[in-house]
C-alpha cells in the first residue's frame, strides 16, 4: 500500500507541474500576441505595459518567467490584478471558495441520493414503462444547457410564479452565508443545487442503471438467488454494492470538476459570487491574472480530488495497488 | 452498400437469411429497425434542413436583415403598423421593450431582440454555427483522437508514455476552464503561428478549441482498444507474413477501432454543441455580429422577464437537438454492438 501511496502522489505531483506549465504557455506563449498586452488589459498605457513586463520579468527567459508566475501564486500570494488596479488575487479567490464549495456539495448530496433510486428503479423495472420513462427523463436533464436552465428557473420562480405560493419563499438572486443563516444559505441555494443537480441525475442514474444490469448477469448474483435471498435483498446488498464501485470512481471526478470551476455557469445565472462567478467577471474585462489563478487552483483541486479516488479505490480494492 | 433494405418482418433479419451480410449491414439493418433513432433521425433533418433555410427565410418571408440592428424599424401586426422597439407601458416608462412574438412568420414570428433583430431568423442562421461548430469539432476530435489513440497504443515505448502523459494532463484539466483559458487568450488577437492566421472572429477558433478539448475522451478509448488489437492473433499473423508498419494500422488495426469512433461520433456532436452554448453564452465562443444558439441566450438574459421567448427558443433548440444526438448514439451503439445495449454508460 505505501509503494502504491507514494507512486500516486508521485504522480500527482508530476501532473500538477505539466499542468502549471500547460497554462503559463497558454497565457504566456501563444504565438502571435504580446503576453503584457493582455495581462495589462483593454487598452493599457505604455506606463502600465512597462509595470507587467517588469512585474512578471517578461524581458527574462521562459523558465524565470515560469517561476516568478508560480511564486506570485503559491509563495508570496501578492499576483496583482492590472485591470482591477491594485487588487491581490489569492484572497478573492480564497473568499470565493465557500460559496462554491456550499453549491457543489449540496447538488452532489441531491444528485447522488435522486440517482441511486432512479437507477435502482429503473433497474428493477427493466424493460418497462417505468424503466423508459425514467431513462427518457435523465436523457432530457443531460440534454439541456445548464445556464439555460438556470434562466427558465429564475423565469419561473423570480418573476412568473414569484406571486404564487410556490414560490413565493425564494430569495432574491445571490448567496447568503451559511454563518450568517442557515436557513438563508438552504433558501437561496435549494434551487441552485437542484438545476446544476439536473444534469448529473441523467448521468449517474443511467450509469447505475447499466452497472446494475450488468451485475444481474453475473455469476455472485446468482449465487444470492439460489440462497434463496429475497429479491430486494440481491439487488441491494449484492447488486447494487458492487455497482457503486464506477459510480463512486465517476463522482470523484465529477465533484472535483465541478468545485474546479465546472460550476461556473450555474454560478453565473444565479448570481452566486463563487469561484466560477470570479472567473466569469474576470473574463468581461479581461483580467488575466484573475483567469490564471482560479484556473491554476480549479486544475489542482481536480487533480487532489483525482489522487483522493484512486487511494480510497485501492484502499476498497486490494487489486488496483498492484497494477 | 447499395442494396435497399426494407423494414419487412423483424423476426426474419437475425434469421439465417440473413447470413453472409457483412456486420456493417446487419448494423445499418439493425438501427433502420430501430424506430425511436430513425424518428431522431428524422428530427435531426428538418432542424438542419430549417436551419439551411435560414438566407430563404430571411429574404424572402421575414424581409428582414438579422445581423443589423433595426431600432427604428416598424412591422404590422393584425394589419397594423407598430415600431419594433415600443415604450415601456407601466412601471417607470423608462426604456423601451423589443416586441413579443407575433406569431405570424412575415413579420417577428419570435419577436425581436434589444437590437430590434428579427429572432426568428437569428435563431435560424445561429443553428447553422452551432451545428457546423459542432460537426466540424466532433469530426476534428474523432480525427485527432484516432491518430492519438493509434499512435500511442501501436507503438508503445516512449511514444505512448508521452502522448498518454499529455492526454492525462488535457483530461485532468476541467474542460470548461481549458476552453476558457484558451478562449480568452486566443480571441483577443486571433492566433498566428507562421503563416497561418486564425482571425479573432473565424468560426475556426471555436471549433479547433472545442475540438482539442475533448480528444483525451475519445483517444483514451481508441488506445486501450489497439492496446488489446495488437495482442490478437490476426495481427500476429499479419507481421508475421512481413507486412509493413502503415499497412498494419491501416488494414488491420483502423478498421477494427472505427466501431469505436463512430459510436462516439454523434454523443461528441452532442457534447460540442453544449460547450459551445456555454462558451458563447460566457461570450466567449461566436463572436458578434454572429450569432449561435449561446449567444441568442446571452442576448435574450436582459429581456429574460419581459420577452422570455428571446431566451427559450434557442435553449429550446439546442435541447431537443442535444437530445436527438443522444438517443441516435445510443441507436447506433446498440445497432453496432448488440451486447453493449445495457452495458455502457450514455451521454457523456
Amino acid at each position: 500500500m505505501t509503494a502504491f501511496v507514494t507512486r500516486r502522489l508521485a504522480s500527482m505531483v508530476l501532473v500538477m507541474f505539466a499542468i502549471s506549465v500547460l497554462v503559463f504557455l497558454i497565457f504566456f506563449a501563444t504565438p502571435g500576441v504580446d503576453p503584457a498586452a493582455r495581462i495589462a488589459g483593454r487598452n493599457a498605457d505604455q506606463q502600465t505595459l512597462r509595470e507587467v513586463r517588469k512585474d512578471f520579468g517578461l524581458d527574462k527567459p521562459m523558465p524565470v518567467q515560469y517561476a516568478l508566475m508560480m511564486k506570485k501564486l503559491f509563495i508570496s500570494r501578492d499576483l496583482t490584478s492590472f485591470v482591477n488596479r491594485g487588487a491581490k488575487v489569492i484572497p478573492q479567490v480564497t473568499q470565493a471558495a465557500p460559496v462554491t464549495l456550499s453549491l457543489v456539495l449540496g447538488a452532489a448530496v441531491i444528485w447522488v441520493v435522486v440517482s441511486v433510486l432512479m437507477g435502482l428503479v429503473a433497474a428493477v423495472f427493466r424493460g418497462t414503462a417505468i424503466d423508459t420513462t425514467l431513462m427518457i427523463l435523465g436523457l432530457i436533464g443531460i440534454s439541456m444547457p445548464v445556464f439555460w436552465l438556470g434562466e427558465v428557473v429564475n423565469l419561473i420562480s423570480q418573476s412568473r410564479f414569484h406571486h404564487s405560493f410556490l414560490f413565493s419563499w425564494v430569495p432574491p438572486l445571490g448567496y447568503t452565508p451559511l454563518t450568517k443563516s442557515p436557513l438563508g444559505w438552504f433558501k437561496s441555494l435549494l434551487l441552485p443545487w437542484l438545476t446544476l443537480a439536473v444534469l448529473y441525475i441523467g448521468i449517474y442514474a443511467r450509469v447505475l442503471r447499466s452497472a446494475l444490469i450488468e451485475a444481474q448477469e453475473q455469476d455472485y448474483v446468482r449465487t444470492a438467488r439460489a440462497k434463496g435471498l429475497t429479491e430486494r435483498r440481491v439487488l441491494v446488498r449484492h447488486a447494487l454494492r458492487t455497482s457503486m464501485i464506477a459510480f463512486v470512481s465517476l463522482f470523484g471526478l465529477d465533484f472535483g470538476a465541478l468545485v474546479g470551476g465546472g460550476a461556473l455557469l450555474t454560478e453565473v445565472v444565479f448570481g452566486l459570487h463563487g469561484v466560477g462567478k470570479l472567473t466569469f467577471d474576470s473574463l468581461q474585462n479581461l483580467d488575466l491574472p484573475v483567469i490564471m489563478a482560479t484556473v491554476m487552483y480549479a486544475a489542482f483541486f481536480v487533480v487532489v480530488a483525482n489522487a483522493v479516488v484512486d487511494l480510497l479505490y485501492a484502499w476498497l480494492d486490494p487489486r488496483v495497488r498492484i497494477g | 452498400m447499395s442494396e435497399t433494405v426494407v423494414g419487412g418482418a423483424p423476426a426474419q433479419l437475425a434469421a439465417p437469411g440473413s447470413a453472409g451480410a457483412s456486420p456493417w449491414t446487419l448494423a445499418r439493418r439493425r438501427l433502420l429497425r430501430n424506430r425511436v433513432a430513425m424518428t431522431m433521425v428524422g428530427v435531426l433533418v428538418v432542424i438542419v434542413v430549417a436551419c439551411l433555410a435560414a438566407p430563404l427565410y430571411a429574404h424572402h418571408v421575414a424581409h428582414t436583415d438579422p445581423f443589423r440592428s433595426n431600432l427604428d424599424g416598424t412591422t404590422i401586426v393584425n394589419g397594423k403598423t407598430v415600431p419594433i422597439m415600443q415604450e415601456e407601458s407601466g412601471g417607470l416608462g423608462l426604456g423601451v421593450t423589443p416586441i413579443g412574438p407575433t406569431w405570424d412568420l412575415r413579420h417577428y414570428f419570435l419577436g425581436a431582440d434589444d437590437q430590434g433583430r428579427d429572432v426568428a431568423s437569428r435563431l435560424l442562421y445561429g443553428g447553422r454555427n452551432s451545428l457546423i461548430i459542432g460537426v466540424s469539432a466532433a469530426l476534428l476530435t474523432c480525427i485527432l483522437a484516432t491518430i492519438v489513440g493509434l499512435v500511442a497504443g501501436f507503438f508503445g515505448g516512449i511514444v505512448d508514455g508521452i502522448l498518454s502523459r499529455l492526454l492525462d494532463v488535457v483530461w485532468a484539466f476541467p474542460v470548461y476552464l481549458l476552453a476558457i483559458s484558451l478562449s480568452t487568450v486566443l480571441l483577443t488577437r486571433g492566433l498566428r503561428i507562421g503563416p497561418f492566421h486564425l482571425e479573432a472572429g473565424s468560426l475556426l477558433l471555436p471549433i479547433s478549441i472545442i475540438a482539442v478539448v475533448y480528444v483525451p475522451y475519445v483517444a483514451r478509448p481508441v488506445r486501450g482498444e489497439v492496446l488489446s488489437l495488437r495482442q490478437r492473433e490476426f495481427v500476429e499473423a499479419a507481421i508475421g507474413l512481413g507486412a509493413s508498419t502503415w499497412r498494419l494500422l491501416w488494414s488491420d488495426i483502423l478498421p477494427n477501432v472505427t466501431t469505436t469512433v463512430i459510436v462516439f461520433f454523434p454523443l461528441m456532436i452532442a457534447i460540442d454543441m453544449l460547450t459551445e452554448s456555454a462558451l458563447s453564452f460566457l461570450s466567449i465562443g461566436v463572436q458578434p455580429p454572429s450569432a449561435s444558439w449561446g449567444t441568442i441566450i446571452l442576448d435574450g438574459q436582459g429581456l429574460l422577464y419581459t420577452r422570455p421567448v428571446v431566451a427559450l427558443a434557442p435553449g429550446i433548440a439546442i435541447a431537443v437537438t442535444v437530445l436527438a444526438l443522444n438517443v441516435l448514439g445510443d441507436g447506433i451503439r446498440d445497432a453496432l454492438d448488440p451486447r453493449a445495449k445495457h452495458r455502457a454508460p450514455g451521454g457523456r
